[in-house]
């Protein structure tokens, strides 16, 4: 092992690390967003509406995301439409080939994940919401959204971190993330120990930084459900 | 309008090898899942700690890192341990296996924690039935733990060889003859990459799709004795 390769080459990991949360955070936003509407589509839209989505859902986690990436890179130029369209310097960067892969491969990984937690509703509650005169747009918003974010919450935050780990897929198409600084430094040193396990430092740390985030988050998401400490009954009496 | 050029029984072939890398990284990773549950439920602290520590790194870490850590890695181990014993040759490593155990390794860690799952699941007062009965430690596994902890175990397997049998789309980066490169072949020469990887995204929702109904079977199978409430 011979450290001094890596530390004399870390401004590349950096340039990695910069792009692989450019990419995860990006792709995970643009993912929920998309997913969200898509997730209540399908619970509650109408039949015609759902097909598309489930086609949708169903190819992309049957599917490996490299294959997805590549059909999306290499694939779309095959077609003169998408060559001669307003769209093209677009889809001819890898990087945004990668980006518009990750999101929609995420958007349907939530949407599935959002769509369980939607339909795990207790009815009493929309009941009561019923009861309570609310409209249905209210009630998403209100009552079915909130309580589906919290039951959603420990299989998103695996999505997160398998996104993560898929976004070392982009190195495939010559972006430079973290995957691709090793790559980098392996051909030019020939070093693979040094190169790979730098890289997998790099992504041990951001997987247990995601766990802590999303531990905090969940103590704060489920605050309502732990059991209360004497002191604070002693000093909030209900 | 769908035409291969000639390419079809190269897919098809790499459609084969795709198949051939999941079954065997499934082979090894059900071995790895079974001894790192037992290890993680046994009372040896050590064996905990290694297991423990085995599942934490592998999911923290990208399959593909993981993959060009074995193959670029093993390649140079091997070549620095080959003098060692005497031979002087260049030693080539074989992509296969390259593949194979890496994907084996890693879905060893998520088998891990299914089968982990699995054999807690199985009822406490039955064991102790074993050991009264006078069985030995193996014996109450294969008897009783095995065959009640395939039904636990059956929903997590299930998924984790959907993951794997996608993750297997890999071992063409480090240039196995798989059907995505197969694919990225013939793409190359008839200018076709929509076309060819379209096929295979298809070949793969066919993969999936029969395990999918093959996998819901064995659980109708497995809990043929289970009364439903």
């Amino acid at each position: 092992m011979d450290l001094s390769i890596i530390i004399e080459n870390l401004p590349i990991y950096f340039t990695g690390l910069k792009n692989t949360i450019i990419l995860v955070s990006i792709s995970l936003v643009l993912g929920l967003a998309l997913a969200v509407p898509l997730a209540i589509l399908r619970n509650y839209g109408n039949p015609l509406v759902q097909l598309p989505i489930r086609a949708f859902v169903y190819f992309f986690r049957g599917t490996p995301l490299l294959v997805q990436m590549f059909l999306i890179y290499y694939g779309f130029g095959q077609f003169d439409l998408i060559k001669e369209s307003l769209f093209w310097p677009f889809f001819r960067e890898a990087y945004f080939c990668a980006l518009f892969t990750f999101t929609l491969n995420t958007a349907a990984y939530t949407t599935e994940i959002l769509r369980g937690a939607i339909k795990a509703t207790p009815h009493g509650e929309i009941e009561a919401a019923m009861a309570a005169g609310m409209s249905r747009l209210l009630m998403v918003r209100r009552l079915i959204l909130p309580s589906a974010f919290r039951r959603a919450l420990p299989a998103y935050s695996n999505e997160i971190i398998f996104m993560l780990h898929g976004s070392s897929l982009a190195s495939v198409i010559t972006i430079v993330d973290i995957t691709g600084a090793a790559r980098i430094i392996n051909s030019r040193f020939y070093s693979p120990y040094e190169a790979f396990l730098t890289a997998a430092v790099f992504y041990m740390a951001i997987t247990f930084l995601i766990v802590f985030l999303v531990k905090k988050l969940e103590v704060r998401w489920f605050a309502h459900l732990q059991p209360q400490s004497t002191k604070a009954a002693i000093e909030t009496p209900p | 309008m769908l035409s291969l050029h000639g390419y079809g029984p190269s897919i098809f072939e790499g459609t084969l090898l795709t198949l051939e890398v999941s079954l065997a990284s499934l082979l090894i990773a059900m071995l790895l899942g079974i001894s790192g549950a037992l290890a993680k439920l046994s009372g040896a602290r050590s064996l905990r700690l290694v297991a423990t520590f085995y599942t934490t790194i592998i999911r923290g870490i990208p399959d593909l890192v993981l993959m060009l850590l074995v193959f670029y890695g093993g390649q140079m181990l091997i070549n620095q341990l080959g003098p060692l014993l005497g031979y002087d040759g260049y030693i080539d490593i074989n992509p296969f296996i390259a593949g194979v155990l890496t994907i084996g390794f890693i879905f060893g860690a998520y088998m891990t924690e299914t089968f982990r799952g699995a054999i807690l699941a199985v009822n406490k007062g039955q064991l102790e039935a074993g050991t009264a009965y006078g069985m030995s430690g193996f014996m109450v596994f294969r008897r009783i733990t095995l065959p009640q902890m395939v039904r636990h175990a059956l929903p997590g397997f299930g998924n984790n060889w959907l993951v794997l049998v996608k993750t297997t789309a890999l071992v063409s980066i480090i240039g196995l003859n798989d059907m995505v490169r197969k694919a990225g072949l013939a793409a190359g020469a008839t200018r076709k990459p929509f076309t060819f990887y379209l096929v295979v995204a298809v070949n793969y929702l066919l993969i999936t799709t029969i395990s999918i109904y093959i996998l819901k079977y064995l659980e109708r199978r497995y809990s043929v004795g289970v009364r439903e409430f």
